[in-house]
């Protein structure tokens, strides 16, 4: 299960006395089971708040997070996230970086070793089971990440702009990756992006933010059935509307 | 295998040459120039002087021992003692501390204006308070080398742990590492690590260096560092000069051994970084 609701949340950063950001403005949404939603929006809109929020890293100033129906208070291994920036441990092993979560939870190296080589599976890494981060490139880097926090086994996913650096093939494959993932291991996947493009070809709901204050300003359903081409007329109509309504935020 | 050896030999030929050079040098200065055994004694001397004491014999009176061993051997072991007295205290303190100041900023604020006016004190200038406080033991010679040792270890470590990026630190909360234990041992500590050993690799040279004098004032009767000035009295000069090779010698051994073990055990993740 993994049911995420986001009531009345404002996040408030307060620098000196006088200057504050007002990263999230009384933001509401519910996000269902197994879902996937992509962020998206100006920079500086508080994506990345929002997510670090639900997460457990960060804390709201007002308003509250659940998932499944508890109140979200702290980190926890029932939501994985990916970073933007590369994260793995550069002094573990590929393999060292997977049992990491699940040998926080306790569960014994032994068997956390047998789960890790299953997800090292999932995203085609065996060959590099025991290589350090160093020896990899971005992908590799992000698709470890991905294993490292599946291999928690989270019904959420928290993914802040995971291949934002990486090159466009690279990340046409990855994306592809993902949703195969996703629709194997049935979680719920919260995804930011700057890519009008990858929202499109991943999401089932693109949720459009504006920036200062920070506020969701449309819910858009994807209904385009999968698996989806990239160049179909639906997809380049959903596009187009989309990229309208972020340059309209642009010149506002 | 020979061939190979060879090969090694003549791959290093110009620090050969240089070393060989250096030494015909002092040998010729010495001897036509200087001539004078009191003011610099040459090479030769210096050679004669080692192989008349390396079959020299004394007494190992420590714990309660009763051996007769080279006299060489015996410096060398109260030395040893002394340095590793000093520099196991200066690791048992100095990490925990620059740990502790790395992680919790208010602790480092409290702490961090004593040591930065404690530092600059010169280790030498704590020589009167160790004699008063601990006596003529080789446990106060280990105190001399301790302060010299102990701040570069409480810096290093401190660095490294300031430096953990915040990202690795949350990418483990995530992952359910949430205490400050459990961040600091799996997280900060080896994130750190690069930058404690180098700071160990330093405190290691400065207690080196502090051996001859924290041995001058006369804790024991025996070490690297006390013949120097004993010899130094009897006026033989060529053998206070193979005290000053053996402690640059070992001094060397020491730091690359060292090195081996950080460069090829510890820290194999760091390869790709340029330092
Ligand atoms: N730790 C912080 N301290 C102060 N201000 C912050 C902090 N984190 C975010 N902000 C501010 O909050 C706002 C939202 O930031 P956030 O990182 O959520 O944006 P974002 O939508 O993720 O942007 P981008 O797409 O560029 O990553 C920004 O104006 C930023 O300056
Ligand atoms: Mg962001």
């Amino acid at each position: 299960m993994g049911k995420v609701k986001v009531v009345n949340v404002s996040r408030k950063f307060t620098k000196d006395n006088d200057t504050s950001t007002l990263a999230l403005d009384n933001v509401s949404m519910e996000v269902g089971d197994e879902d996937f939603v992509c962020f998206i929006g100006p920079s500086g809109c508080g994506k990345t708040t929002l997510l670090r929020i639900i997460s457990g890293l960060d804390k709201p100033d007002e308003g509250e997070v659940y998932l499944d129906g508890k109140k979200i208070e702290s980190p926890g291994p029932d939501r994985g996230m990916v970073f933007q920036e590369y994260s793995l441990f550069p002094w573990k092993s590929v393999i060292d970086n997977i049992i990491f979560g699940p040998q926080m939870q306790g569960i014994k190296k032994k068997d956390a070793l047998k789960d890790a080589e299953k997800y090292l599976k999932l995203v085609g890494l065996q060959q590099f089971r025991d290589s350090y981060p160093y020896e990899l490139s971005g992908g590799m880097k992000q698709r470890v990440a991905i294993a490292r926090a599946l291999a928690n086994e989270p019904s959420v996913l928290l993914m802040d702009e995971p291949f934002g650096a990486l090159d466009a093939q690279t990340r046409n494959i990855l994306q592809q990756e993902l949703l195969e993932i996703w629709q194997k291991k049935n979680i719920t996947i919260l995804f930011v992006t700057h890519s009008v493009d990858e929202a499109v070809f991943l999401a089932d709901k693109i949720v459009l933010m504006s920036a200062r204050p920070g506020i969701i300003k449309e819910i858009i359903h994807v209904d385009l059935p999968r698996p989806r081409d990239r160049t179909s007329l639906e997809a380049n109509v959903l596009r187009e509307r989309i990229l309208k309504s972020l340059l309209k935020e642009q010149t506002r | 295998m020979v061939k190979k050896d060879f090969q090694i030999l003549s791959g290093k030929s110009i620090e050969l040459i240089s070393i060989c050079s250096a030494i015909i040098l002092w040998q010729l200065v010495a001897v036509y120039i200087v001539q004078n055994k009191f003011y610099l004694p040459s090479f030769t001397d210096v050679t004669f002087a080692f192989v008349g004491i390396i079959s020299k014999d004394t007494k190992l009176g420590l714990f309660g021992l009763d051996y007769q061993l080279p006299v060489l051997l015996v410096d060398l072991i109260y030395s040893l003692m002394h340095f590793w007295i000093g520099l196991i205290f200066a690791l048992v303190i100095g990490i925990p501390v620059g740990m502790i100041m790395g992680w919790f900023r208010t602790i480092n604020r409290v702490v961090d204006p004593l040591i930065e006016i404690i530092r600059p004190i010169p280790p030498l200038a704590w020589i009167p308070f160790a004699i008063v406080w601990i006596g003529l033991n080789p446990i106060a010679a280990g105190f001399l080398i301790f302060i010299g040792a102990v701040f570069p270890i409480i810096i290093n470590t401190f660095t490294g742990f300031k430096s953990v990026s915040r990202v690795y630190v949350e990418a483990a909360k995530v992952l359910g590492c949430n205490t400050d234990r459990e961040l600091i041992r799996y997280v900060a500590l080896p994130y750190a690590l690069p930058s404690i050993t180098a700071g160990i690799r330093i405190a290691m040279g400065v207690g080196w260096m502090c051996l001859v004098a924290a041995e001058m004032f006369g804790v024991s009767r025996n070490g690297l560092g006390y013949k120097i000035w004993h010899h130094y009295y009897l006026h033989n000069m060529d053998l206070v000069l193979v005290y000053m090779l053996l402690l640059g010698f070992l001094g060397l051994f020491i730091d690359r051994a060292l090195r081996y073990y950080i460069d090829g055990k510890l820290l194999k993740w760091r390869k790709g970084v340029v330092i």
